[in-house]
């Protein structure tokens, strides 16, 4: 039998429908691999029993006839999606223990189509970072190296642990969050594909809260086909979901295929940053040279306030965190620290102090400091306009062209300790993804080349709101064309 | 507008997270310069900008006012790290 971790989600739908395994055996396939890469640290919580039942009952459909698309595929699931009886920690101490009594919306519709839980992967706390350095439960490794190296990689993050999980092939597939580029960083970073939908697609019930209104649930995949599959069973209206939006979800995979012939894609010119590796210029020029010889017309745009997007990110995502994140409390869940003599305010704070780690309570207090009495106007009011000014630069690009090429991360995956001493050294990771959190529209990042050392780059395509379909169509002609089929060299299998 | 020691502890004890005397100043430092970097906003006029409530054109959905939840206070206590006769549990307030 073929190696069974190798085939991609639509593969594995068409072989479990044909009987060339059952999905017991594509789930034990996976276990053994996940219990065999320990050494990347990508799973937080691995649940194989729950995985196995998971797949017999897909077998159980798969005999009756009645298979959705992700029946019997094995997943990972980011740790900030709450499961039900399973640990779900959001990469923090604070979460210590903590098992959810219900199923957030997106997982719970992955299972009503049948899909399989391997268990629950690392994270940035609270998916704050850039590079998965900042979970309580340790850093995930990337499992690419430089050419001849051996030094450890980050993965890109917040979602490292579904990057990782999907680019080891000890997960078929994985869902994310990206509130600032934490699902497609880190897909560039790993040489994967990872889609963040038009806000509102997925329901951000159960789903623990970092910045509501920029938090996107999205998909990894391997292929654009595979994130075009899981999204469609990811999407849908939930009325528990206040932004959550009422239309109806497209067959993403059906409306694959079109090609790009006759597409506008844009260019925006902003995005050439002073000091842009070389490299980084040069896979962007190649996407460009791609599209155009599948018959795309070239326009170079503007997005002119580009540069204030990650100065405004800084401000709403922070202020957003500090007020989600007052409910870790010490009272209803997770930790608690007992204080000899103290009273309640002295719980808080010395819960909070031993709970949060240190990038999560510098965000915390620059989110307090920007909504506190005096400088409310200043900052976060400010920060909201200047969104409105990055929002309408999309907008009015959107009315010439279909969708925009750009890189997808300033540079490729870097030693883990590299930019930890330096918080806006890491923020600079997300210069390319942070605008489409802003405005809301969807983007992918698809592998697109190696560098010199043999490290993964992606492109990211962004689209209009609500055109998901534009933006598989454009990733996928980038992925035929690129034929990304590197793959990294298993240094973890023990 | 800079951060000084005395507005980190303030800071801190609005947000409820307890600093050692000794990080305030290194504290200071790292949100100054976060807070440096995003004055670079300053350099735009965002007089008649209407700020942004929702990233997409969408209307909050209506429905009728009726309990749709509830009765779970099992279920609501079950993570609590300290309950008892069906409440949560919380270091003494009044003396």
């Amino acid at each position: 039998m073929t190696d069974l971790t190798r085939l991609t989600i639509a593969g594995a739908r068409d072989g479990l429908k044909k009987g060339d395994f059952s999905a017991r055996e594509l789930t034990s396939a996976h276990i053994a691999e996940l219990e065999a890469a320990r050494a990347l640290n990508a799973y937080i919580v691995e649940t194989p029993d729950q995985a196995l039942r998971m797949a017999d009952k897909a077998d159980q459909r798969l005999k009756e006839g009645d298979a959705p698309g992700l029946c019997g595929i094995p997943l990972a699931i980011k740790d900030l999606f709450c499961t039900e009886g399973v640990l779900s920690t959001a990469g923090s101490h604070i979460l210590n223990g903590f098992r959810p009594r219900y199923e957030s919306t997106v997982t719970a519709n992955l299972w009503r189509d049948g899909a399989v839980m391997l268990g629950k992967v690392n994270m940035d706390e609270f998916a704050m970072g850039s590079s998965n350095e900042h979970s309580h439960y340790g850093p995930v490794k990337n499992p690419w190296r430089a050419k001849g190296s051996d030094q450890d990689l980050v993965p890109g993050g917040s979602s490292g642990g579904s990057a990782a999980s999907v680019a080891a092939h000890i997960a078929m597939g994985a869902t994310g969050t990206d509130t600032g580029g934490s699902i497609r960083q880190p897909a560039a970073l790993t040489g994967i594909v990872g889609m963040k939908p038009t806000y509102g697609r997925c329901s951000r019930w159960g789903v623990v809260a970092f910045a509501s209104s920029l938090d996107h649930p999205g998909p990894f995949g391997r292929t654009v086909r595979d994130t075009a599959i899981m999204l469609g069973s990811m999407a849908g209206y939930d009325a528990k979901d206040s932004t959550s939006v009422n239309r109806p979800v497209p067959d993403y995979e059906a409306g694959l295929g079109k090609g790009v012939k006759g597409m506008k894609i844009g260019v925006p010119k902003e995005y050439r940053t002073d000091g842009m590796p070389e490299e980084i210029d040069a896979l962007w020029q190649k996407g460009i040279d791609w599209l155009r010889d599948q018959g795309a017309e070239i326009v170079v745009v503007s997005l002119p306030h580009t540069k204030y997007a990650l100065p405004a990110y800084y401000i709403v995502a922070p202020a957003e965190a500090s007020s989600n994140l007052a409910r870790y409390d010490g009272v209803r869940y997770g930790l608690r620290e007992k204080v000899d003599g103290g009273g309640l305010d002295d719980m808080y704070e010395a819960t909070r102090a031993a709970g949060f780690g240190d990038e999560v309570k510098r965000r915390i207090l620059i989110g307090t400091y920007v909504l506190s009495a005096g400088y409310y106007d200043a900052y976060y009011l400010k920060a909201q306009k200047v969104r409105t000014l990055i929002a309408n630069d999309f907008h009015s690009v959107f009315k010439k062209v279909d969708a925009l090429l750009t890189p997808t991360a300033p540079n490729a995956a870097f030693p883990l300790g590299d930019k930890l001493d330096d918080p806006l050294a890491m923020y600079f990771n997300d210069v390319f993804t942070v605008p489409a959190n802003l405005a809301g529209v969807p983007a992918i990042s698809v592998p697109a080349g190696l560098t010199g050392d043999g490290l993964p780059l992606g492109l990211q395509v962004i689209g209009k709101a609500f055109d998901e379909e534009t933006v598989f169509t454009v990733g996928q002609a980038i992925e035929d064309a690129a034929d990304f089929t590197a793959k990294p060299e298993a240094w973890w299998r023990d | 507008m800079s951060v000084d020691k005395d507005t980190v502890r303030r800071i801190a004890h609005l947000a409820r997270v307890q600093v050692a005397e000794e990080k305030l100043d290194a504290l200071a430092g790292e949100m100054n310069n976060i807070l440096d970097w995003v004055e670079q906003l300053n350099e735009l006029d965002v007089t008649d900008v209407e700020p942004m409530t929702s990233a997409v054109e969408t209307t909050l959905h209506w429905r009728e006012d009726k309990v749709t939840d509830g009765n779970k206070a099992e279920d609501v206590l079950a993570n609590a790290p300290d309950a008892e006769y069906g409440f949560f549990s919380v270091p003494k307030v009044i003396e």
